[in-house]
């Protein structure tokens, strides 16, 4: 199949890419650039290892077209980093065990950095809501619900000392 | 921690636990929360090809013909494989030998015959991922196919179609277990008690699915095979029998594993053929399993169909048990498959004294991919078993379920206790953790609710397991290819420590508790210590990680090396300070002699023994120290878990609103980690109960096998999980500790059953086969109400008499039995 150029916004650096029609996002993440955080854990999008955001939208790169998202700008795992260091909630699952074997984590990482940064102070229920479209089979998702607390409090105290 | 110090070196003055016990960061999360660690897919070798499987679409046929001119025709196509291409290349091993096993051959691509779904047919080998999978589908396949069968009842019928010809049967084996005079039991009974229960097929679903690179430099002589395995020197072994090199020339890695409760714990036939394809073509080679193939072809768990009769007398005490299984092994025997039914065998007793036992299983082939360990293996089933057993017991006595089974436990005071069926139970406290359960879940109030809530149509259950469970596996005596770990320290020339171990950890953590532990017995940082495991090349050989052996086993090893290095340490200590070796204490990063009158930082020392110019006569240079642990015992973590659910009434829905789990796995290294592998167990567990059910139909195919399909538990379908924990330490090894990777799955799946059925138990019903899907226990619902009106019940039927008794009497019977 022939290759289409496309540019892609890939953690904040254009990218020019050549690449088949056919491929999705998530291979061209994995495979031409090298950003292999992004996991294929089910291929037909029902388990969210392969979260990313698109636009500032979270989408599954497994099912989408990379050459659908022209001009686009994407954040992986590797882009979520805040000010050089790590997001509050990397930080907090660290501090609470919301990672086991770590294969589902970095797409609960984006999951879980996109409603607070649509919601910063979401119900229990709403993030157990947020957190229904990633799957986990290590941790029974209890320590990540602490571990977005945590994330919730620190970015309030954060804002609080501002 | 209080630690037994048994084993400790002797002499040396045994330092307050500063890490062990503590919450302390995992060191392994860094690189997973910024995605930057690698898993074997996530790895890329110059040169390397991609490899993808045609595999059987029938249950049952055999082949005709396979063509594969259109497959090679493709351009980027490097090879195309078939049995036939295969000389050289060894069988798919069973590591299990009994009498009387049937042990079929397995071939590492399907000969004459398929007899799965998802049974790999032929290989492509190609430059890139899509090529080698157009390949793949453009290979063409006669199959004739032959009758199917997926039902163990009706696979041993006189008639059925018999999937290994050779054996004339589809009977894998027969295993008995008895103890105790059965017969005289139910002739003594009271009541005897009779339930079938249905363990269903489950797909055990890593996040990561399997993944194997294999790369062989000629020059070297080297086979390199990174795989998504929880056994790497297991495997490597597998592997040189399989391809025919010398076992030195081959290195397996384990690099970053993404989950495996079980389900990679074996040697699959991508695990031979990648590499030795790699040999074949001179170039690396990597296949990663697609979800739909994870779920035809990677290890089912569970599968047994149970036959349970418990003879009582009147007052609840248990006289014997009878129970007959039947085991599906699917179409052949991976590396464990004819085992797990005997785990379930020996842990079928439970937590109960119980005179008499008397167990029969039958492994059965059905037309399907093989079962094998998963998260527990062979313990769920027994655990579910006698717990739902007993419920229907208490039941039909008209007892408090957790009368019953206080009534049968044996005391503390009786521990080491042999059970019936021969094993020796380290240590219990069996009263204390269904006391505490009680007290926490606030047991009398749930069914105070309960009972109004009957009166007024609601349907409130609650759901008791108290379970025990066999752990850090084991004696070698009792196991396949060797239960001992192994553990090397090795102190570097500048102070920093580099652990070796057996074990091959894929998401528990022990980067992390090893650290803690072998920092607390020198002295040091846990930054300072590094943990390394999963390369074959790097570490001697080891057994792996699973059965909750890890720590109890691996990390005894690792204990006991560094006990080795501290006698060798006082020894060179007591030369440099002229005091008695007898007389070295470790500090905090010092080492110094009696009275602490002269000391030596850690540091100096360890340079001392590697400058080796002032050192005692005979003194060995260098610090690294290896022992291989052999467990004298397995170790018996318990518990008692209480799940409280709502079942509504129209729809047949279950809502779980408590669940509350009191476990007891002996000394903790880190709670946080501990508590981690608690709810996840629990969550797989609540998983088979509620939602998980992998289903294969008449033709053996597949109905649900996606991701899409395959019900896992979600986060919004979870409840909360209260935690709490007793703390009795294990004598079976110096640390105290007996091993949690398996208990919440163990001990949840029977307690929210025993809680849906507990809440029907008004209206008639005794029992319901998971998983509890609405429709499930509507129709059991609807059925017992039926019944109910055919025959009206008189009034004192025991689940009636039950209900109007109102306030249970167990938490009175708890206090008084503790």
């Amino acid at each position: 199949m022939k290759k289409e150029l496309i540019e892609l916004k890939v953690n904040g650096r254009m990218r020019e890419l050549a690449v088949a029609p056919s491929k999705v996002l998530l291979e061209v993440l994995r495979e031409d650039l090298q950003l292999t955080g992004s996991k294929r854990g089910c291929d037909d999008s029902s388990c969210g290892a392969c979260t990313v955001l698109v636009d500032g939208t979270p989408m599954l790169s497994c099912t989408l077209l990379a050459a659908s998202c022209q001009e686009q700008e994407i954040t992986t795992v590797e882009g979520i980093s805040e000010h050089g260091s790590l997001a509050a909630i990397q930080k907090a699952y660290g501090d609470r065990g919301g990672a086991q074997c770590g294969y589902c984590t970095p797409g609960f990482i984006i999951t879980v950095k996109h409603l607070l940064s649509v919601n910063p102070n979401p119900s229990d229920e709403e993030i157990r809501e947020a957190l229904s479209g990633n799957l986990c089979r290590c941790t029974g998702y209890s320590q990540m619900y602490e571990a977005i607390k945590a994330a919730i409090e620190a970015e309030q105290r954060g804002l609080a000392a501002l | 921690m209080a630690r037994n110090g048994k084993a400790n070196g002797k002499g040396n003055a045994k330092l307050a636990a500063v890490w062990v016990g503590k919450k302390l960061k995992r060191k392994e999360d860094p690189r997973l929360i910024q995605g930057t660690s690698h898993y074997t897919d996530d790895l890329k070798l110059p040169r390397m090809l991609f490899c993808a499987f045609t595999r059987s679409p029938m249950a049952h046929a055999e082949i005709r013909a396979i063509r594969t001119d259109a497959a090679r025709a493709l351009p980027g196509v490097v090879g195309v494989f078939t049995a036939h291409d295969l000389t050289g290349l060894g069988m798919v091993p069973c590591a299990i030998q009994m009498p009387g096993l049937n042990l079929p051959p397995h071939p590492v691509l399907a000969t004459e015959r398929v007899r799965y779904v998802g049974e790999p047919v032929a290989a492509v080998v190609a430059e890139n991922l899509y090529t080698a999978r157009d390949a793949a589908e453009a290979i063409e396949v006669d199959y004739e196919p032959l009758p199917v069968v997926v039902n163990m009842e009706k696979a041993l019928e006189k008639d059925s179609p018999v999937i290994h010809q050779q054996f004339r049967t589809n009977r894998a084996f027969t295993h008995a277990l008895k103890n105790g005079d059965i017969q005289s039991a139910f002739k003594k009974a009271d009541r005897v008690v009779k339930q079938r229960v249905i363990n269903q097929r489950l797909a055990p679903v890593a996040m990561e699915p399997r993944a194997v690179l294999g790369e062989y430099l000629p020059g070297e002589n080297r086979l390199t095979v990174w795989s998504a395995t929880q056994i790497p020197h297991l495997l490597r072994t597998q592997i040189s029998v399989m391809v025919g090199l010398p076992e030195t020339a081959v290195r397996v890695i384990a690099p970053e594993v993404g989950g495996g409760f079980g389900s990679k714990l074996n040697v699959y036939a991508e695990e031979g053929l990648v590499p030795w394809l790699a040999m074949k073509l001179g170039r690396p080679i990597k296949w990663a399993e697609t979800r739909r193939e994870n779920i035809t072809s990677t290890i089912h768990g569970r599968d047994t169909i149970n036959d349970l009769e418990l003879a009582l007398k009147k007052d609840g005490r248990i006289l014997g048990l009878r129970v007959r299984i039947l085991a599906d092994m699917g179409a052949y025997h991976q590396l464990l498959t004819p085992l797990i039914p005997q785990l379930t065998a020996l842990m079928q007793a439970g937590c109960y004294k119980i005179p008499a036992i008397d167990i029969e299983i039958q492994g059965v082939f059905t037309n399907k991919m093989s079962t094998d360990a998963y998260r527990g293996a062979g313990r769920p089933e027994a655990t579910y078993n006698i717990e739902r057993i007993m419920d229907v017991a208490a039941h039909e006595l008209g007892m408090d379920p957790v009368e019953l089974r206080i009534k049968n436990f044996p005391q503390a005071k009786e521990f080491p206790f042999t059970t019936v069926t021969g094993l020796v139970y380290d240590s219990a406290k069996y009263q204390e953790s269904i006391k505490r359960a009680l007290r926490l879940s606030g047991y009398d109030s749930l069914r105070r609710r309960q009972k109004s809530g009957w009166k007024n149509g609601k349907y409130y259950g609650v759901g008791v397991s108290t379970y025990v469970e066999i752990c850090a596996i084991g004696p070698s005596a009792a196991t396949p290819a060797g239960g001992w770990e192994s553990g090397t320290v090795r102190i570097e020339p500048t102070g920093k420590v580099t652990v070796l171990t057996g074990a091959s950890p894929h998401g528990q953590g022990q980067e992390t508790t090893f650290a803690q532990l072998i920092a607390d017995e020198l002295g040091i940082h846990p930054e300072d210590v590094n943990v390394v495991h999963g390369d074959t090349l790097a570490v001697p050989y080891g057994i792996g990680t699973f059965g909750s052996r890890a720590t109890a086993v691996g990390g005894t090893a690792a204990y006991l090396a560094t006990q080795k290095l501290k006698t060798k340490m006082a020894r060179l200590a007591a030369h440099l300070l002229g005091a008695k070796p007898a007389d070295i204490s470790f500090g905090r990063g010092r080492l110094s002699g009696k009275g602490s009158k002269k000391s030596i930082s850690f540091g100096e020392l360890v340079m001392a023994a590697y400058t080796a110019r002032n050192i005692p006569a005979g003194f060995e240079p260098g610090l690294e120290a290896t022992h291989f642990f052999e467990p004298s015992n397995f170790t018996f973590p318990f518990g008692a878990h209480i799940a409280s659910v709502e079942v509504d009434g129209e729809t047949g829905e279950v809502k779980i609103d408590k669940y509350v789990a009191v476990d007891d796995c002996g000394n903790v290294i880190n709670p946080m980690l501990v508590d981690g592998q608690i709810h996840g167990g629990i969550a797989q567990g609540m998983g088979q109960a509620m939602w998980e059910e992998l289903i294969y139909n008449e033709e053996g195919q597949i109905v649900n096998g996606t991701m899409m399909d395959y019900a896992l538990p979600k986060a919004h379908l979870l409840p909360e999980f209260t935690l709490d924990r007793t703390v009795t330490p294990t004598p079976v090894n110096p640390m105290g500790v007996k091993g949690v990777g398996e208990a919440g799955t163990i001990a949840s799946t029977p307690c929210v059953v025993n809680a849906v059925c507990d809440a029907l138990s008004v209206l008639g019903v005794k029992h319901i086969d998971m998983p509890l899907k609405p429709e499930r226990v509507w129709r059991a619902m609807q059925q017992a109400q039926a019944s109910a009106q055919l025959e009206p019940q008189p009034n004192d039927t025991p689940s009636s008499s039950r209900a109007k008794r109102g306030i249970s009497v167990s938490e009175k019977a708890a206090r008084s039995k503790a």
